[in-house]
């Protein structure tokens, strides 16, 4: 079970333990997604359509919220708003309680494991199996069913979910009651709009089209659910839509590209991002949970800024320059403090240095003068240099340190 | 032509035979190579690592700098890619003409053949600023294959990261060593004696990791190469 609580360590540290070599299967499954897309001659005006549509439902996410809420009504739903995961798990909690006996199954979605419905719903004494595999035949007789969702259309009410083996399908005919939890920004407008989404999501995770796409629609008399429950989750959502910048992170629709490509997820796992891996992780959940704990303020700083996500994005998230932008918030909030880091007063001093002709050159020439007195080769390969270098030569020889700067050859040269 | 070089802050400091490989190779196709001497820093390192304010001094500075000239070159794609991406972010004005070695030599000088010699056997690591910011394509590669006496090796995964990362090299040292020694296994797979790339930066991991376990195999920038006559002359130094 995925804790919910955000990680107290540092990215790096974390990362140092969980240091794997991929197996063949992450190869395998970048290869599918890369022939899944060279199909599509228009895929790039699809991903184009697909930013534009994101960003249009998140402009007018509240008027859309609304407008889901209506639909849902009118279907004969209910909507219950959280405003965090605790909330949601009370909600939750209390509509299964009121479902009465019976068994209990789940359609998990990532969101319901980050919430940990299940474990809520156990310390209530409400036993959540698993829906799927050697559990299906407990569906037969499952009064609830609690379940994730991929996108919810505002115009209908209607939730739509993506899924292997059409265990949604059988949530959807069997229990009683049917409680849905999705994030405020899972929103498409209208119907018709899946068109776009429905070639994206599944081409982007290797597949030409989902094995199951799944819709339900409020109740129906005599058929299906006799209560069902949408849980809109805000968690973090609305305050990360005040950041112009971070906010195209909630374009996501969840497809998992950018962490098949992430050269650094390949390596370190899902444990280090906490509570959302990958590169999609490291943007949103400093901006869910803020930048103030030192996990949360390192995530930005756990990528190369390779780019790799960007290029496989379906919805065109530019993962690299929401980092460097969230890597300012954490910089802005750390000038704040009364003593400065040592990398704050670090930075300043380098721009400050390079901020003019002359004292650039009396750094340079200091730093080359330093070079020639050490012996050669003692710096290059010295592991107990102080601070930051020391990182640098534990496993990395320096550059041998030149005689002089290229301008003094070039000032010589003249 | 005219061209102004911006040799980089890296380069000055610890590679100045990138720069002066630079010199040599423009100069040899007949162009006049000027060096503004108030230059500095482009300001790469302040905005990656988030020092938005640092940073936005030195665009203006740069701006300031190589604002007059027609056309500026500079050895190091990363650096391309900030002045042309982030600095007009920063200034809020059209950034000066910069290009990226490759981009000048083949799109403005129009030349893929620059009259190089370099008997070795190399690989190119397309950095991931060259591959996806400044999007080179397969200039290099063209320039490359054009040079006399050099035996071309395929690097697998090449596209792949090489993990310096600029800050995350010491941020996250461990992870940015595993996926150097990714890169290393790779570079040494092939039996290459060089590794060459755009960016210095990228080179000084990798090639640190590569003198570190003493494999022999070195790593130059690709101005070195096509700087190298085979006589023995600049562009042929280590």
């Amino acid at each position: 079970m995925v804790t919910p609580l955000p990680l107290p360590v540092r990215f790096a540290d974390a990362a140092r333990t969980t240091l794997a070599v991929p197996g063949s299967e992450e190869a395998d499954s970048r290869r599918r997604r890369a022939e899944a897309v060279a199909e599509l001659p228009d895929w790039e005006e699809l991903r184009h359509a697909g930013e534009e549509l994101r960003d249009r439902t998140l402009r007018h996410l509240d008027t859309l919220l609304e407008t889901l809420e209506a639909a849902v009504v009118r279907a004969g739903g209910t909507v219950h708003w959280a405003r965090d995961a605790a909330e949601a798990r009370r909600i939750v909690t209390r509509l299964a309680s009121a479902a009465g006996g019976g068994g209990a199954v789940e359609l998990p979605s990532p969101l319901t494991r980050r919430i940990d419905a299940a474990g809520a719903l156990a310390a209530a004494g409400i036993t959540l199996h698993r829906a799927g595999g050697p559990a299906r035949e407990r569906l037969l007789d499952a009064a609830l069913a609690v379940s994730g969702a991929r996108f919810l259309v505002a115009e209908t009410g209607t939730v739509v979910a993506f899924e292997p083996d059409g265990d949604a399908r059988m949530c959807l005919t069997l229990p009683r009651t049917l409680i849905t939890v999705a994030g405020i920004e899972q929103v498409v407008p209208r119907l018709r709009d899946l068109e776009v989404l429905l070639q994206l999501l599944p081409r982007s995770a290797g597949e030409r089209m989902s094995p199951y796409v799944t819709m339900w629609t409020g109740v129906t008399p005599d058929d299906g659910p006799r209560e069902f429950h949408l849980v809109l989750l805000d968690d973090g959502r609305t305050a990360a839509l005040s950041d112009g910048t971070g906010r195209t992170a909630l374009r996501c629709v969840g497809c998992e590209a950018c962490l098949r490509v992430c050269p650094v997820y390949k390596r370190v796992g899902d444990d280090p991002y906490g509570e959302l891996p990958g590169p999609i992780g490291a943007i949103l959940t400093p901006q869910l949970r803020g930048i103030e704990a030192a996990h949360e303020a390192s995530l930005p700083f756990a990528s190369t800024l390779c780019g790799a996500c960007a290029d496989v994005c379906p919805v065109r998230i530019d993962i690299p320059d929401v980092l460097v932008h969230l890597r300012a918030r954490v910089v802005e909030s750390r000038r704040r403090h009364p003593v400065p880091t040592p990398e704050l007063a670090l930075m300043r001093a380098a721009a400050w240095t390079m901020g003019d002709r002359w004292r650039y050159e009396r750094a340079l020439a200091r730093a080359t003068r330093w070079g020639g007195l050490l012996p050669g080769g003692l710096l290059r390969r010295l592991p107990v240099l102080p601070l930051l270098l020391g990182r640098w030569t534990d496993a990395r020889d320096l550059p041998a340190l030149p005689d002089r700067s290229f301008r003094d050859w070039w000032k010589a040269r003249r | 032509m005219r061209v102004a070089l911006f040799v980089s802050c890296v380069n000055d400091a610890l590679q100045p035979r990138t720069g002066r490989a630079v010199v040599r190779l423009l100069e040899r196709l007949g162009h006049e190579v000027v060096f503004e001497p108030a230059q500095t820093c482009c300001g790469q390192m302040h905005w990656t690592t988030g020092y938005h304010r640092e940073a936005a001094g030195l665009a203006a500075r740069f701006a300031g700098v190589f604002g007059r000239h027609e056309a500026v070159v500079t050895p190091s794609a990363s650096c391309a890619a900030t002045v042309r991406a982030v600095h007009p972010r920063l200034t809020g004005g059209a950034p000066p003409p910069v290009y990226e070695l490759t981009e000048f030599l083949v799109d403005v000088l129009g030349v893929t053949d620059v009259g190089a010699c370099y008997p070795r056997k190399v690989v190119y690591q397309p950095t991931c600023h060259s591959l996806r910011a400044t999007r080179l394509g397969d200039r290099p590669l063209r320039l490359l294959r054009a040079v006399r006496g050099l035996e071309f090796a395929e690097l697998p995964d090449a596209e792949e990261c090489c993990g310096f990362g600029g800050a995350f090299a010491l941020k996250n040292a461990d992870t940015s060593v595993a996926l150097g020694a990714d890169k290393v296994r790779h570079v040494r797979g092939t039996g290459a004696e060089v590794v060459c790339a755009v960016d210095d930066s990228c080179l000084a991991h990798i090639g640190g990791m590569l003198s570190r376990l003493r494999t022999g195999v070195r790593a130059v920038h690709l101005a070195q190469i096509l700087a190298a006559t085979g006589s023995g002359g600049e562009g042929e130094e280590w």
